[in-house]
């Protein structure tokens, strides 16, 4: 039954990203919308995203620093590239996906399950809105466009914090450091990390629309489809994570 | 014109539509009364395409709103207007932008000519200085005619309020009542009302569909109502000892 109710779900995300491929009725407001949605995510989600880059790239470096002093046996400008490598690779767009999925994916889902329970959906609907495509695609567009920057900008910031801290503990300078940075660059991580920041925006926000947009109920449910989708967009991330690392590197 | 012949809607085992046949006519106030639960915000959601029947034909014009996809009935929603039974406005714009939301959409109009209609249809619903707020700031009476101004910004050929005046008071509620007969005769609007209130009944009640249980139990107009046999009708008129009392003297 579960599985089945999955796939039934499964069906339903499909054909609702489908729906998304319509002719606007209105190519300004569209884009106006699109525009709106991108402002939202970009400036809502700076500030936590600009502070966790920072502080991630920071603790990864001295802990690993607090390694390498045991072994002895490796340089310290080492650290450089592995921040650089564990930031671009992993830590920015897996981390900045996370906390999206925690503030985008409710802000969205919330968005959307108040305007089903309130019919304001009903009443776009009966303007001859074609709302799937009028109020998911500027969502799920707006993400796609900005997300992959605020994550270049996890990785810079991490990057630097990893300096940071290596000059407050004393492990390395900042002239080995940068040393480092420029040891062993591989594109092939860089490819990787803007695959990232292209699916994950893209799972939150369609998870996030998928949920809110088909709410049934009142404020109980709407609770619960916000919770989902935080969840599921979580839970997306990492598992997508996994594949294209599995696939890519 | 809307002309529905035999529409039936179940939900599981349940039948909340047992055959509905009737015609709705331009520049009147049509109105489907009946208890809670029988079935008036269905057929409405019917009407509109929002629920599709089990069986039977709506015909709006001619047209024929139960087969058709989502395409085809957006092009004929942009004749239509609803007024929805918890208002619908769009919270996250002022009472201004809510109006103008369908001349943004789907008309080529400069920014001038919207805000004239803007305007104008605010001051068609004696609502000209709220522009500026938000819905969440506005009270119930004001909602409404909000709601009202923005399903008629579009001059729709139709137009659908479910339940109008629920939760207002009884003269703002008559207000409202006016203002929706007015428009209706004045655009030649075909024009459907679910509605409980017996004071709008028999205040603009040109045709009266009264349901029960699923079923059209009667119809008439405003002036026949009043002195009908049909013995659930009169239970559901007189509803109230008070109501009894009076329909008691008069038959005197
Ligand atoms: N989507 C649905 N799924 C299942 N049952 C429904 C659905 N919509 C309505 N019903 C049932 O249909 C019946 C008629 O509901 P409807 O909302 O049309 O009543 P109503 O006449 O508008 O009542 P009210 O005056 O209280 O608004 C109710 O018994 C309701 O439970
Ligand atoms: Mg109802």
């Amino acid at each position: 039954m579960i599985f089945i109710g999955t796939l039934e779900g499964f069906g339903k995300y499909v054909s609702m990203i489908g729906s998304l491929f319509a002719k606007p009725e209105k190519f300004s407001m569209y884009w106006r919308e699109t525009m709106r949605q991108m402002y939202d995510i970009g400036v809502g989600s700076f500030w936590i995203i600009a502070i966790v880059g920072t502080f991630i790239g920071a603790v990864t470096a001295v802990q690993f620093s607090n390694k390498l002093l045991t072994f002895g046996f490796i340089p310290m400008w080492w650290m450089g590239s592995m921040t650089r490598d564990s930031m671009i690779l992993e830590l920015a767009p897996t981390i900045s996906a996370l906390l999206l999925a925690g503030k985008v994916g409710s802000n969205i889902a919330t968005e959307l399950g108040t305007m089903r329970i309130t019919e304001q959906i009903d009443a776009m609907d009966i303007m001859g809105v074609n709302t799937r495509a009028f109020l998911l695609g500027p969502k799920i567009l707006g993400g796609l466009m900005i997300v992959p920057s605020l994550i270049i900008m996890a990785m810079l910031l991490g990057t630097i914090g990893g300096a940071i801290a290596g000059e407050l503990g004393g492990y390395y300078s900042w002239e080995e450091y940068k040393y480092g940075l420029q040891d062993d660059f591989q594109p092939k991580y860089v490819r990787l990390m803007f695959i990232k920041s292209i699916v994950f925006p893209f799972l939150i926000t369609s998870i996030a629309c998928f949920k809110g947009f088909y709410v049934k109920g009142g404020a109980l449910q709407l609770g619960k489809a916000s919770t989902d989708a935080v969840v599921y967009s979580s839970i997306a991330v990492v598992v997508a994570n996994f594949v294209i690392a599995f696939l890519f590197l | 014109m809307i002309q529905v012949h035999d529409i039936r809607k179940s939900f599981g085992a349940q039948q909340v539509l047992k055959g509905i046949t009737t015609e709705f006519t331009p520049g009147q106030c049509n109105m489907v009364i009946g208890k809670s639960g029988a079935g008036k915000t269905v057929f409405m959601n019917c009407l509109v395409g929002l629920v599709v029947p089990d069986q039977g034909k709506i015909e709006l014009n001619e047209r024929n709103i139960v087969p058709m996809n989502q395409k085809e009935k957006s092009v004929l929603r942009k004749e239509m207007g609803m007024l929805f039974q918890k208002n619908a406005l769009f919270d996250s714009m002022t009472v201004e932008e809510n109006v103008r939301f369908p001349l943004d959409m789907f008309t080529a109009m400069t920014i001038a000519e919207k805000q004239e209609r803007v305007n104008f249809c605010l001051q068609r619903v004696n609502l000209p200085s709220a522009s500026h707020k938000f819905p969440s700031e506005l009270s119930g009476g004001m909602m409404k005619r909000v709601a009202l101004a923005r399903a008629m910004v579009l001059n729709p050929k139709y137009l659908f309020c479910d339940e109008p005046n629920s939760g207002l008071d009884p003269q703002t509620a008559i207000v409202i009542d006016e203002l929706i007969q007015e428009i209706t005769r004045e655009y030649q609007i075909t024009t459907v009302i679910n509605t409980h209130d017996m004071n709008s009944v028999i205040g603009i009640g040109d045709k009266i569909i009264y349901f029960y249980e699923g079923e059209k139990n009667w119809e008439g107009s405003n002036k026949e109502i009043l002195h009908t046999d049909n013995e659930r009708l009169n239970d559901f008129i007189f509803a109230s000892e008070f109501l009894k009392e009076i329909r008691k003297l008069n038959y005197k």
